[in-house]
């Protein structure tokens, strides 16, 4: 998206609010009393504004609030405060008309999964007010578009996981809308769909004007598809720019990774040091460093006995990940894949 | 500034409830017949199973054959609509799976009545076999199993759409399942034993059950010559229950979709 010809917002959230009540089962009785039982704040005044064609997504890791957050915008949840307009519909008004402006794909399919992937995208366009003939002409054009025509006729139980992933993915485009929402919509899919997909969505955004909201936790994802992205943590959108606006705040800092053979040698002072500082994962630290202590600490790990000791080390840009890190994010859960 | 906006975008149109049910009923039909013909055999065989075991204290051709009969068929109309339909609900509600349903601007008559429907009919051959069997082996007439065209959509609407209420209002998926069961068990206790024979108050039981209706408009059809007020009487108490108990679940439906 070119820079000061940016489109209005079509969909805006103001202040939005959910919370769930505190152990939501039988414990809610037990524990009535106790002085733990706050009501979780889910989502905790979001605001967002996500304009006409662009990808917008939704970043955070699991937990986060994100689905809580997208059940309110499909209007299946209704908030406890808040506004939500899309396209000049009041959706807590209205929840209902959700269903007509928005293509939905959540990350279940047990509604369809009994289903041949004919009937599951042919049954989805009449439920979503097709007449048979449009249905079953649009689900031919989506099943040849994404490689599906082949496995047309198999049931979603017996496909691998990414190709049901793919096949709901084709329920959700039969029956045109003027909004996708797609709630991780690539997990478990092979390069050759998941191209097939962002193919598939540049296409209508090219030919339909068509907004997308991406629900993901998968960092590279995000940063190679995604127009502008708001980073959710613990309820809060705690920043909201394009990928590269949020890196160019964290532009000072690097990733350095170290791989250590056995065990990291301890008995040296300045290893000692960094370890205060890494992110342990097995024999992995994870160090985010100003770029000029970079330099040094790399130089010095790859001298002497330090040096005896490491298998690998990476020195990386910024991800997404760090910027969520740096912005105070509750660190783990965020993919990189 | 808040309110309607005027250049607000124009809706698709609503799914009408017909087209919406017949999509459902449709989807869930092909569903059965790749998830459920296993099922439905083990519906037919326990029936038959039970006839096996009442023939040998039952005598032939009696009032008591037919009600072992009547019971033993409207069993896996229980089985399938009942059970079956409640364990379906109560799984797509824990899993999410009612999103799909609930993010398609499809009425919510149309999806518990597109599945009721499914399910029910998906019980007719296994109602037939098990009533043909009975026949045979109580030495009662075929003639009359024609009724089962009536009984079974009837019966099956009572059925199908208590398990629906009951799949959609059970707080989680385990107690759906054992509603479910517990229905079934109580279609079978006391639809195949003869009515005569239970004590008084799970007569009560008896009659408050909506499958005793669809036995009992079953069982007088096998006489000579039939009561055909008392089995329309009958056949209206299951009509009357379908629709009731399927508007209770069209609004559970409603309510798990929807919070």
């Amino acid at each position: 998206m070119s820079k000061g010809t940016e489109s209005a917002a079509i969909w805006t959230v103001r202040g939005l609010v959910k919370h769930y009540p505190a152990g939501r089962t039988r414990l809610r009785r037990r524990s009535a009393d106790a002085p733990g039982a706050a009501p979780v704040r889910a989502n905790d005044g979001i605001d967002l504004d996500v304009r006409r064609g662009e990808i917008f997504g939704l970043l955070g890791p699991n937990g986060a609030g994100k689905s809580t957050l997208v059940r309110q915008l499909t209007g299946l949840l209704r908030p406890d405060a808040g506004s939500i307009t899309l396209l000049g519909h009041d959706l807590v008004a209205h929840p209902e008309r959700a269903a007509r402006l928005i293509g939905y794909l959540g990350q279940e399919s047990t509604a369809l999964d009994e289903l041949t992937v004919a009937l599951a995208a042919e049954t989805t366009g009449r439920l979503r007010g097709l007449a048979p003939g449009t249905a079953r002409a649009e689900r031919d054009a989506v099943l040849d578009e994404l490689g599906l025509t082949d496995i047309a006729q198999r049931p979603l139980k017996r496909l691998s996981g990414g190709q049901r992933r793919l096949a709901c993915f084709a329920a959700a485009l039969v029956g045109e809308r003027p909004v996708l929402v797609l709630d991780e919509p690539t997990t478990g899919m092979d390069p050759v769909a998941r191209r097939a997909v962002w193919a598939a969505v540049d296409r209508r955004r090219a030919e339909r004007g068509t907004t997308v909201l991406l629900v993901t936790h998968n960092v590279i994802e995000a940063e190679t598809v995604l127009d502008r992205v708001a980073v959710i943590d613990r309820g809060k959108v705690i920043a909201c720019d394009t990928p590269a606006g949020l890196k160019a705040m964290v532009d000072g800092e690097v990733r350095l990774d170290l791989v250590w053979r056995d065990e990291p040698p301890l008995e040296l002072p300045e290893i000692t040091a960094l370890r205060e500082q890494a992110e342990t994962a097995g024999r992995r630290w994870t160090l985010r460093l100003p770029q000029d202590r970079a330099r040094a600490v790399v130089a010095s790990v790859t001298a002497g006995e330090a040096f005896a000791a490491l298998d690998d080390f990476t020195l990386a840009t910024p991800s997404l990940e760090d910027v969520y890190l740096a912005l105070g994010g509750s660190q783990k859960g965020l993919v990189k894949a | 500034m808040r309110g309607p906006v005027p250049d607000a975008a124009p809706l698709a149109p609503r799914t009408r409830l017909w087209p919406g049910l017949c999509a459902v009923y449709r989807a869930q039909l092909s569903r059965a017949k790749v998830a459920r013909i296993p099922l439905l055999f083990v519906a037919t065989f326990q029936s038959i199973g039970i006839m096996i075991l009442m023939r040998g204290v039952v005598a032939t051709g009696s009032d008591a054959a037919r009600a072992v009969v009547s019971g033993s068929s409207v069993l896996v109309v229980a089985f399938v609509a009942l059970n079956l339909l409640a364990q379906y609900f109560g799984q797509l509600r824990a899993s999410g799976g009612l999103d799909h349903y609930a993010t398609l601007p499809v009425p919510a008559a149309s999806v518990v009545l597109g599945a009721a429907a499914a399910y029910a009919s998906f019980t007719l051959p296994g109602t037939v076999v098990t009533a043909a069997v009975g026949c045979v082996l109580f030495h009662l007439p075929l003639g009359g199993l024609w009724v089962l065209g009536a009984v079974v959509p009837l019966a099956g609407a009572a059925l199908s759409g208590l398990g629906a209420a009951l799949g959609l209002l059970a707080p989680r998926q385990e107690l759906a399942t054992l509603f479910g069961q517990l229905g079934m068990s109580a279609a079978l206790l006391l639809g195949v034993l003869p009515a005569g024979h239970l004590p008084g108050v799970v007569g009560f039981a008896r009659d408050a059950l909506p499958s005793t209706y669809g036995v009992e408009a079953f069982a007088r059809t096998f006489g000579g010559s039939p009561d055909w007020a008392a089995v329309l009487g009958d056949l209206s108490v299951c009509a009357a229950v379908g629709v009731v108990s399927l508007a209770v679940a069209t609004w559970a439906y409603r309510r798990a979709a929807y919070r």
